[in-house]
């Protein structure tokens, strides 16, 4: 790995700067919540639900009250009037979406194992959770709903109030007729179904709630292991009851969230309605295991994805239906989920006709949510693999359908057919260098090479071309789509009289480095050391708007924010130097620091002293505002769409069905890339992801509805063992949504490298007539699929 | 994942803590505790009292007995990983250590505590199966050994009485050829379906996780032993026996795989 130590001045973009957040991570000196020492705090445990659906028939706290160390044990009938209503929904996607009344406490039934049913509060952490064992619980027990399909047929209700299991459907179809007609007409056909499993996102840091009453009481600090301290700031302040002015949330250091910190949780409630019931501290983390089922899924769907396509392969049409599951409530953005990939499922094709449909429904399953690529994956694995199962079909190659099909360069900016208007691109470009550096004709001859032996370890070739849609997101298209907010980011860039310049961002990092990246972004402007800015972000005292991290965007809304800020700062500064000059404006000219006059650089003015000046505020231009500060909150005009081209090579050992993922070849474009330190950690880790719910991953339910993969002896994260050194490329196509050209990696990895993955399964043994295999592609499953074709 | 209390003590000699198991109806030795702590943790183990053996050096060693290598029981894995005189002597069961869990779980786990523990889907257990170790156990009533067939008795059961420490397993000398397949799914798993093959004079056969306890593939063993080909005893891997079905594998895919490793250990083992 090389790195560089050029961390000032104007040349820093672009640099593999060392990320400054690391040390602190690597030594266990950042404090993450729990690690908060808070005198005096009681601590919180969940009795949850074993059963996934069923009634509780009695519930007996009096043993556990009166245990060692306990100071109150609730349930939901003790707290009801101790919140303002239901935990909330961010995210009613249509008019008549279907949301059942969810509180932090299971009020009278339960519907997933997991469920909280009563919280004890205690002296200690031990003795709150020993209190749990004491608590007696009867459930008269229903049976479980936990197949989406059968759950559409409404055969078994849920959610009585509600009246049906189906939460909403959604449309996105601009021209049905057409859509019929190029389906009419085809030359070809192919219609695949999919099953997206659910996925536990596990990270790293288990979720983790503090909250701290002031010592006189009415107001409130909350310190969360949280992407969203802002949207959480606004929601707790709802569901609870308290002023917005009261609260104050803080995301301390946290280890990761891939979306499952995106969500106002059950425990964050309750911490902060008991710490206002008994004024005292509350603080609550989860267990390994707890993790498991009371923090949202990922995934879960079923994808029915049909391509019409003319006789050359040209696709004409495509028609998708997705059951997707709900889990048994609504979280915070649970129902927006599938429309993130609504708009994506013709991939990077130029595909003119459309039509999407969702219906997502409830399960007695843990409620899903946003998950690393929300959407996006699921639309883009739907496309590569069905793109795959057309080149098959028409005995074309996986790259030949491929570049038949592709978004050409020339039509950028495009107008999709779902209604997107994609920024910038160069798919072919980006392809033929992925295959190229892969070495894609060495790859097929050995492929066939090893067919023709005979050999038992067979290669296989997967490709994955994904493109998604993040920096999340213009608010008017969000308003369209019924979101509860905006999509907007803030930023605050201010020069401190000794020259010290802070940098106050709404964006939420919980392991991606943006104190590094923002950092670059205004040493590069002002040419400045890195050292000389600091990052201030997740507390919503010091930084009170924002909109947080998840969708990618952090860079391209949050980034620009600072972008723009600095360049105000700069501007204003430029207006004092040339006041202190005697010089117009334009006049001056600007580097590492230093006004100088144009003609005459020995006239020159620091930054530095434009800030003094700007503090003393003794001799600043008639009608200037004293202090060096800029605030800006950045709106984008569009989303950014990062692409890019992953290959899998795979070998499958046909005795055991056992799948080793061999190579892994990314090329990925996300703009200009402002760190590639920072993105090549982005893309390992994102593939990483991927690749586990490729070959790995799975929140397995009996039929009872018990989580069966509720340990991490049982789910199955992969580790770096598993994973070949990853082989990375690029290319640059800036996009023209935002000043920095810039676009996004947080999720490109995982979003692209699922679909790799499995084509190269099938690949290795498509020769074979195997045609699909379920994921994870487990050495049982692939061991099952070549048995059953081979005796075929 | 928190533990419900209980008492800790150190013991300072092994006669300390058998003294203190006696004393006691539900006292546990703790050695590397991975594989205790976690069924404590689950609270699927709750004992009252945890009797440290952890730091008694006296039982930490391997030694070169002339037929056979005496290792003592709180040997760690990385002891045994790296140990010249085993991978002179007995080196399936250096390779075998290298096999468990992670780096972390090899520098605290112990060889007695895995014996003790007993798990059918454990590595070191089948491998002591098919090296025919014995096992000395000491309690208040002195000493006593026990030949590895008939120390493991079901799940998570073995021929240990409360108040009994293993202390030594000896394990007989090889010099024949010898292969360990282990079939998981991420490096640091424990084993889907593993295979021990020894060849020492006759050959030994034994299977991790294909039952509750490690188990002898005698049928296979048998065939190969009469003369039978690799292919056609490797077919009777799992003759007799009823593997467990869960989430990794069903037990007929277990049936299938004990067969694909049987016949590759043997063809190991023969080269
Ligand atoms: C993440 C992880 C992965 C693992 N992976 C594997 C794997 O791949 N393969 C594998 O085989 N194992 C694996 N293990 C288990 C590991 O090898 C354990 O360390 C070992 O099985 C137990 O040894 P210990 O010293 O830790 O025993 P402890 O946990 O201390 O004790 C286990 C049991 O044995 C008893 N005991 C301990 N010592 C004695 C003694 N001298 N006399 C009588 N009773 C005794 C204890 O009372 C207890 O009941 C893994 C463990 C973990 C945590």
């Amino acid at each position: 790995m090389t790195t560089t130590e050029t961390t000032s001045g104007s040349k820093v973009l672009g640099q593999r700067v060392l990320r400054r957040e690391d040390p602190e991570l690597l030594t266990g000196e950042a404090k993450f919540s729990d690690d908060l020492a808070i005198p005096g705090a009681l601590h919180m445990a969940v009795l949850r639900s074993t059963v996934a659906h069923g009634r509780i028939t009695s519930i007996d706290t009096s043993a556990a009250r009166s245990r060692p160390g306990v100071v109150a044990v609730y349930t939901y009938q003790d707290l009801k009037d101790d919140w303002a209503g239901p935990m909330p929904c961010a995210w009613p996607v249509t008019a008549d979406m279907k949301n059942p009344a969810h509180f932090p406490l299971a009020n009278g039934n339960v519907n997933y194992v997991g469920d909280g049913v009563a919280v004890v509060v205690a002296e200690s952490k031990t003795a709150a959770v020993d209190a749990l064992e004491a608590i007696e619980v009867d459930y008269e027990e229903l049976d479980p709903v936990l197949d989406l399909e059968e759950s559409i047929s409404d055969s078994n209700v849920i959610h009585s109030e509600i009246g049906t299991n189906l939460s909403y459907t959604w449309e996105l179809i601009p021209n049905k007729d057409a859509v019929d007609e190029a389906f009419a007409k085809a030359a070809h056909t192919v219609s695949e179904r999919y099953i997206q499993q659910r996925l536990v996102p596990s990270a790293m840091e288990p979720r983790s709630v503090v909250v701290v009453p002031a010592p006189f009481g009415g107001d409130y600090t909350v310190y969360s292991a949280t992407q969203v301290p802002h949207i959480l700031k606004v929601m707790l302040a709802l569901t609870v009851g308290i002023s917005e002015t009261k609260l104050r949330v803080v995301a301390p250091s946290v280890g990761g969230g891939f979306g499952s910190k995106l969500n106002v949780y059950a425990e964050e409630v309750l911490a902060l309605a008991l710490a206002r019931k008994l004024r005292r501290p509350v603080r609550w983390t989860e267990e390994r295991s707890e993790n498991a089922v009371a923090t949202i899924h990922g995934r879960g769907q079923i994808q029915n994805i049909e391509l019409a396509a003319d006789a050359d392969g040209k696709v004409t049409a495509v028609r998708v239906n997705l059951v997707a599951d709900m889990g048994a409530y609504l979280q915070l953005v649970t129902p927006g989920i599938p429309l993130l990939g609504a708009f994506l499922y013709h991939g990077v094709y130029d595909i003119p006709n459309y039509s999407f449909t969702c219906r997502s429904v409830f399960t007695n399953k843990t409620p899903t949510d946003a998950y690393r690529g929300a959407g996006r994956p699921e639309a883009t694995y739907a496309i590569e693999r069905a793109m795959d199962a057309l080149a098959r079909k028409l005995g074309v190659s996986a790259v030949e359908i491929r570049k038949r099909n592709f978004i050409p360069a020339e039509s950028f900016p495009y107008s999709s057919s779902a209604g997107l208007v994609f920024d910038s691109g160069d798919y072919l470009t980006n392809f033929n260098k992925a295959l190229d550096m892969v070495g894609m004709d060495e790859l097929l001859a050995e492929k066939k090479l090893r067919i023709d032996a005979g050999s038992r370890k067979l290669l296989g070739i997967g490709i994955s071309f994904f493109v998604e849609m993040c920096g999340l997101a213009p608010s008017r298209v969000l308003a369209s789509l019924n979101y509860g907010a905006g999509g907007w980011e803030a930023a605050t860039v201010r020069i401190l009289p000794t020259s010290k310049i802070q940098v106050v961002t709404g964006t939420a990092p919980h392991g991606q480095g943006h104190e590094t990246a923002w950092s670059m972004i205004v040493a590069e402007k002002l040419g400045v050391p890195m050292a000389d800015i600091e990052v201030l972000h997740s507390d919503t005292a010091i930084a009170p708007y924002g909109m947080d991290t998840y969708g990618s965007r952090s860079l391209a809304v949050g980034g620009t924010a600072i972008h723009i800020a600095t360049e105000r700062v700069l501007d204003k500064a430029k207006a004092i130097a040339a006041h202190q000059l005697e010089v117009a404006e334009e006049d001056l000219d600007y580097a590492e620091g230093i006004f100088t006059v144009k003609g005459s650089p020995d006239r020159a003015f620091p930054l530095a002293a434009a800030a003094f000046e700007a503090f003393t505020a003794h001799n600043l231009p008639d009608g200037m505002e004293p202090n060096l500060e800029a605030s800006v909150t950045w709106d984008p005009p569009n989303f950014t769409f990062p692409y890019g081209s992953h290959i899998a090579v795979v070998e499958v050992d046909t005795e055991t069905g056992k799948v080793d993922l061999v190579r892994y070849q990314a090329v990925d474009d996300c703009g200009n890339r402002v760190n590639p330190l920072i993105i090549e950690g982005q893309v390992h880790g994102g593939i990483a992801q991927g690749v586990a719910q490729a070959l790995f991953e799975e929140a397995a339910y009996d039929s009872a509805g018990n989580l069966l993969s509720a340990t991490l002896a049982d789910y199955l994260v992969p580790s770096a063992a598993e994973l070949p050194s990853f082989e990375l490329g690029e290319t640059v196509t800036p996009s023209p949504t935002n000043p920095l050209g810039v676009k996004g990696i947080g999720e490109a990895g995982t979003i692209a490298s699922t679909p790799a993955v499995m084509n190269a399964v099938v690949d290795a043994l498509s020769h074979l007539g195997v045609e699909n295999i379920e994921m994870p592609a487990s050495p049982e499953r692939v061991w099952r699929a070549i048995d059953g074709a081979t005796r075929r | 994942m928190f533990p419900s209390t209980f008492d800790y003590v150190r013991a300072g000699s092994v006669a300390e803590a058998i003294s203190i198991l006696d004393g006691s109806e539900d006292a546990k030795l703790i050695a590397g505790g991975h594989s205790l702590l976690p069924l404590m943790k689950l609270r699927l183990a709750a004992p009252s009292t945890l009797v440290d053996i952890g730091r008694l050096s006296e039982l930490s060693f391997i030694e070169d007995r002339g037929d056979h290598v005496a290792i003592g029981a709180l040997t760690r894995h990385r002891d045994l990983e790296t140990s010249a005189v085993l991978k002179n002597s007995v080196p399936i069961l250096s390779h075998v250590a290298g096999e468990v869990g992670d780096p972390a779980v090899r520098h605290r786990g112990t060889i007695g505590g895995s014996i003790a523990h007993g798990d059918g889907a454990s590595d070191l257990p089948a491998a002591v199966l098919a090296l025919d170790a014995t096992m000395v156990v000491r309690s208040a009533a002195g000493e006593r050994t026990v030949p590895a067939t008939s120390f493991f008795k079901g799940f998570l059961e073995t021929d240990l009485a409360q108040g009994e420490v293993l202390t030594e397993i000896r394990v007989p000398k090889t010099s024949g050829g010898w292969s360990y397949k282990k079939f998981n799914r991420r490096a640091q798993d424990w084993a889907i379906v593993g295979v021990a093959v020894v060849r020492n004079g006759s050959t030994r056969i034994s299977l991790v996780n294909m039952g509750s306890t490690p188990l002898r593939a005698s049928a296979s063993e048998n065939a190969i032993n009469q003369g039978a080909s690799i292919e056609e005893a490797a077919h009777l891997a799992s003759e007799g026996i009823d593997p467990p079905s869960d989430l990794n594998a069903s037990a007929e895919y277990r049936r299938h795989l004990a067969s694909v490793l049987v016949r590759r250990a043997l063809q190991e083992a023969s080269a």
